[in-house]
């Protein structure tokens, strides 16, 4: 994938990023701006079908993610933010490929035919293509010691296995900023996703481990791949000593030398101000 | 499948602990089986009873037959524990467990089916907070076409007539403005709203 190809795309915050993370979606969007590409929010996109809808409604969840794919443009591709959003979006477009009956019912509901073709790709396959804009490494990041925390993100429904993920993607470009990853036990466990809202008593041990595991690789602060997970990993963490947790977005904008807004950092339970000022990487 | 239905075959399963029902065999639906099959589009009959799900399962610890249980219930047509069990509500669907099965089995696309099953049933929700919040999040959605996290945590707080847990982690993100007193909503929510309705299967 080739930067020029890339200028206009469509995209899908979702809720998360649209609310409760917006320093994600903000950061996220400078760096694509920087990138050169142009996001052009999906005009009235709803929810993703994520979570509670498939939890009890896996027809309503379908309909979901089929109304958002029916707004994307064609002949652009669609960007999406959030993992569980795009596990969603990609599982409804995988059963419209597979299934007649499934793109007959779209067509009756949504009056286009589905894009079969439409490309829907993650915020991180933008990265792995342009991630290192060409540039020599640096020393942008010096020697910031991070956890790189991708949750479920990596783990796919069987139907989905052949397609692309990019474990390895934070490592690999945060180091070429200056960075130092750790290798460490808990990359790739989950969160606790909404159980924290139900069963915050099942959910704290989890993200107390999570945490702790960081904590005893060496870690100075956790980089996390999805906005649930850095909000599980904030409110429900009851270690006294936590870690501070950026969004990968948000590390970017800092590699690339943006501006690291105020406003952002602000929106953070555990402040990473500090950390940050004792590396020197905000005034 | 009529194997199953003798008491020595299930006690056999050993390594997970199925229910003592005595002579009470007769409660045993042995088509549930393929209902759930069905329902799901998930051909989990190839279960090897490996435990790779279990074993990686972030909330087995938390379950009470865990995933490969829950699988070996439905085998021998156990409904009652299985649609009554915690374990259907405690998967979220991080897919650790699909990964690691080498029969590739999409095992939280079966939870999802065997969730509303115990719906459509009107069995004993034995994780009622877990239904409550998804229930409040579809009432967000059919309102607004999206979330509104506020709104949702201030109706499922009602719901469950408890004011004062979480109030510091909500009066937090409040201050940190994580929290939108307005929801952010679609041109024209009764369009998501009718999906609820016309899309009964």
């Amino acid at each position: 994938m080739k930067t020029q190809t890339l200028e206009n795309i469509s995209y899908f915050p979702g809720c998360s990023l649209a609310t409760s993370a917006k320093e994600n979606n903000q950061s996220l969007k400078k760096v694509c701006a920087h990138m050169g590409m142009r996001l052009q929010e999906l005009n009235d996109w709803n929810c993703c079908g994520s979570s509670s809808a498939h939890s009890i409604r896996s027809d309503v969840a379908f309909h979901l993610a089929c109304r958002n794919l029916s707004l994307a443009p064609k002949g652009r591709p669609l960007l999406v933010a959030c993992p569980s959003c795009i596990l969603r979006l990609k599982s409804a477009h995988h059963r419209l490929k597979e299934d007649p009956a499934a793109c007959e019912e779209y067509e009756r509901r949504w009056g286009r035919e589905p894009d079969l073709d439409l490309q829907i790709i993650h915020f991180f396959e933008l990265m792995k293509a342009n991630g290192h804009l060409g540039s020599a490494p640096s020393e942008a990041l010096q020697g910031l010691k991070f956890a790189p925390y991708y949750g479920c993100m990596l783990a796919y429904p069987p139907q989905l296995r052949h397609e692309n993920r990019y474990y390895g993607l934070m490592e690999n470009l945060l180091s070429h900023f200056g960075a130092e990853s750790l290798i460490w036990d808990y990359a790739s466990r989950c969160c606790g996703t909404f159980l924290s809202v139900a069963r915050p008593d099942v959910v704290t041990p989890m993200v107390n481990q999570i945490m702790q595991g960081a904590i005893n690789a060496g870690a100075e602060c956790l980089v996390t791949a999805c906005a649930m997970c850095h909000l599980n990993l904030e409110i429900r963490c009851n270690l006294k000593e936590k870690l501070p947790i950026f969004h990968f977005s948000e590390l970017l904008t800092l590699a690339y030398g943006l501006p690291l807004k105020k406003n952002w950092l602000t929106k953070h339970l555990v402040d990473p101000l500090p950390l940050l000022k004792q590396r020197r990487l905000v005034a | 499948m009529q194997a199953s239905r003798s008491t020595a075959m299930i006690l056999a399963a050993g390594e997970i602990s199925l229910p003592n029902r005595g002579n009470d065999m007769l409660e045993i639906d042995t088509s549930f089986c393929d209902t759930v099959v069905q329902r799901s589009g998930e051909e989990f009959r190839r279960c090897l009873q490996c435990m790779s799900c279990a074993g990686g399962c972030p909330f087995s610890h938390a379950m009470t037959y865990r995933p490969n249980g829950v699988i070996r219930l439905i085998q021998y047509g156990f409904v009652r524990e299985v649609l009554e069990s915690p374990d259907i509500w405690l998967c979220v669907g991080c897919n650790t467990c699909s990964i690691a099965c080498p029969m590739a089995i999409d095992i939280p696309g079966m939870m999802d089916a065997l969730r509303e099953i115990a719906i459509e049933n009107k069995v004993k929700i034995n994780e009622s907070a877990i239904l409550s919040f998804h229930q409040e999040v579809l009432n967000s959605i059919q309102r607004y076409g999206r979330t509104h996290k506020l709104e949702i945590m201030m109706r499922y707080k009602l719901r469950r007539r408890d004011f004062f847990t979480d109030m510091d982690v909500g009066l937090k993100m409040m201050a940190k403005r994580k929290l939108d007193l307005m929801p952010s909503k679609i041109a024209d929510p009764k369009v998501v709203a009718k999906l609820f309705s016309e899309a009964e299967k």
